[in-house]
């Protein structure tokens, strides 16, 4: 299932746009995700005022990540992590939760 | 080509190995991997729960010598009568009920890598495929002289383990009479929890400020200058606590006493009514018998593509016993996020796959500096394959602009979702 990442991945030697998708688009999609959930809790799903990501649309969260990473949205925090990810992350991490059940 | 004796016996001893390990895998026989989770805090609890997620037909069996996990992230706020312990506390269940992890309420006692083996203090031996060590830290109270006899240690407290030290330390604070001295002594880095020290002067502070204004706090530290959130810390200290907290750096604590609760540093002695001792620090002792300790006689190096030792096959280390990469501080959310790239690289690794080869992982810690007022750190850190080793990404680390409250409500949901992440 994850041939053809791996196969494109392999064009782009220098500079993985995606961290670890040469490894596998769903082993890599929730190492990604795996990220988020420390503090936006278990697949997404916040207890306080942290918000909750799961369930949000795709398109909502991938232009929220890319508002954050330019400083153009307001953030306490966000602006600094969003640094950390490639638009094409963003991309991944947004389908990811997307399809995450808020619970 | 001749070979020696030893080579021979050597490769006689594979060859069985290897027969022993066919048969064992033939599908009459066919077993699930085993995997061991020493420690039970953010870093074996997370991890025990994440194999059981992203690799189902994996055994996983976690050892905890404590029946419930307590917090050490807020725990400083029970200094300033903000939470209880009870707040802080979680249980083990759900591991067990919702993720069918074996969890052992025992202590680890010794680990044969060889015979891939972890023996509890109850005499049972556990047989594993990979194991997982998240052993913590152990507290050096011995390199302290006047702390080495148990009386001393009720009277000079740590409460860097969140639990009874720290409802201790809490009742010698509310028994301090008004107008006196908690001095905190602060260890050379790296120790747990880089900004913990400075969150806790604020939390005694706070405490002062509002209770027992003639008191004072007085932060004697071995480094050179505060170690997290500097400018934040030091804004805070002048403008809401002057003439409370006094920061002293290049304090190394040399000894104690503790009938007199004077600190003795290199120049001068400090008399103090209530005296907390952050002590040195190193990876639990369990990790050092086992042969994992590769960096200055404390610390475990990893590989950061699956957080294996570099000394020991099989076994992966997480937390704040392993050598941090630069910038890499030693924390409960960055033993999480360890925990999980661990996690992935041993549920593929059992599977005859290779680690994830690009793994990117982040820290965020709150530290209160008020009753509700808040400030952070963040970083992302990624792989490098040349340096081998975790960098921080380029623009993305930072502190808060200044305290608020809204970062404090993120701190407690904060709080409640890493809970859950690792034990939910």
């Amino acid at each position: 299932m994850s041939h053809g990442f791996k196969i494109a991945s392999c064009t782009l030697p220098v500079l993985a746009l995606v961290a670890g998708l040469a490894w596998g688009e769903d082993q890599a999609a929730r190492s990604l995700a795996a990220n988020c959930t420390s503090c936006h809790g278990p697949n997404g799903s916040s207890t306080g005022a942290i918000p909750s990501i799961a369930g949000l649309e795709k398109a909502y969260i991938a232009t929220a990540l890319q508002e954050f990473k330019a400083g153009t949205r307001q953030a306490t925090v966000m602006h600094q992590h969003a640094k950390g990810y490639t638009d094409q992350e963003f991309d991944v991490l947004a389908d990811y939760f997307s399809r995450q059940k808020r619970q | 080509m001749s070979l020696s004796r030893r080579q021979f016996l050597k490769q006689l001893s594979l060859a069985a190995a290897g027969a022993a390990a066919a048969s064992a895998r033939s599908p009459v026989f066919a077993a699930a991997p085993r995997v061991v989770v020493v420690g039970g805090g953010f870093g074996g609890a997370t991890a025990a729960k994440y194999i059981r997620l992203w690799a189902p037909d994996v055994h996983v069996t976690l050892v905890e010598r404590n029946r419930e996990f307590i917090s050490c992230p807020l725990s400083n706020r029970v200094l300033a009568d903000q939470m209880e312990l009870i707040d802080l506390t979680r249980g083990y269940g759900a591991l067990a009920g919702k993720y069918g992890i074996k969890v052992v309420y025992d202590e680890a006692v010794s680990i044969d890598p060889e015979k891939r083996e972890v023996v509890l203090d109850g005499g049972d031996a556990l047989p594993y495929d990979r194991l997982i060590l998240s052993p913590g830290v152990d507290l050096l109270l011995d390199e302290i002289p006047g702390l080495r006899d148990s009386a001393a240690r009720t009277r000079v407290l740590h409460a860097w383990k969140a639990g009874a030290q720290t409802a201790a330390l809490r009742r010698q604070l509310e028994d301090m009479a008004d107008g006196g001295v908690y001095a905190l002594t602060v260890p050379k880095a790296p120790y747990r929890c880089p900004p913990g020290p400075y969150e806790r002067a604020c939390q005694v502070a706070w405490y002062f400020k509002t209770q027992k204004p003639k008191s004072k706090v007085l932060i004697l530290d071995a480094n050179d200058k505060v170690q997290s959130k500097e400018a934040l810390f030091t804004k805070v200290w002048k403008e809401w606590y002057g003439g409370i907290v006094e920061y002293r750096p290049n304090s190394t604590l040399l000894d104690v006493d503790a009938k007199t609760l004077t600190a003795k540093l290199e120049f001068e002695d400090v008399k103090a009514d209530v005296l907390n001792v952050v002590p040195p620090q190193r990876a639990a002792k369990i990790a050092a018998d086992t042969g994992l300790i590769t960096a200055n006689n404390k610390w475990v190096g990893v590989d950061f593509l699956s957080y294996e030792s570099v000394a020991k096959k099989n076994i992966h280390v997480l937390g704040d016993a392993i050598v941090a990469a630069p910038a890499m501080p030693k924390s409960g959310h960055m033993a999480n996020q360890h925990a999980k790239v661990a996690a992935a690289a041993v549920a593929a690794l059992l599977q005859g796959d290779a680690p994830n080869p690009d793994p990117v992982i982040n820290n965020t810690c709150y530290s209160f500096v008020s009753d509700r007022q808040v400030i952070h750190v963040a970083s992302v850190h990624r792989y490098d394959s040349e340096k081998k080793t975790m960098v921080v990404a380029q623009g993305a680390s930072g502190v808060s602009a200044g305290p608020s409250e809204l970062e404090g409500s993120y701190a407690e949901s904060w709080a409640r979702n890493i809970w859950a992440d690792m034990l939910a």
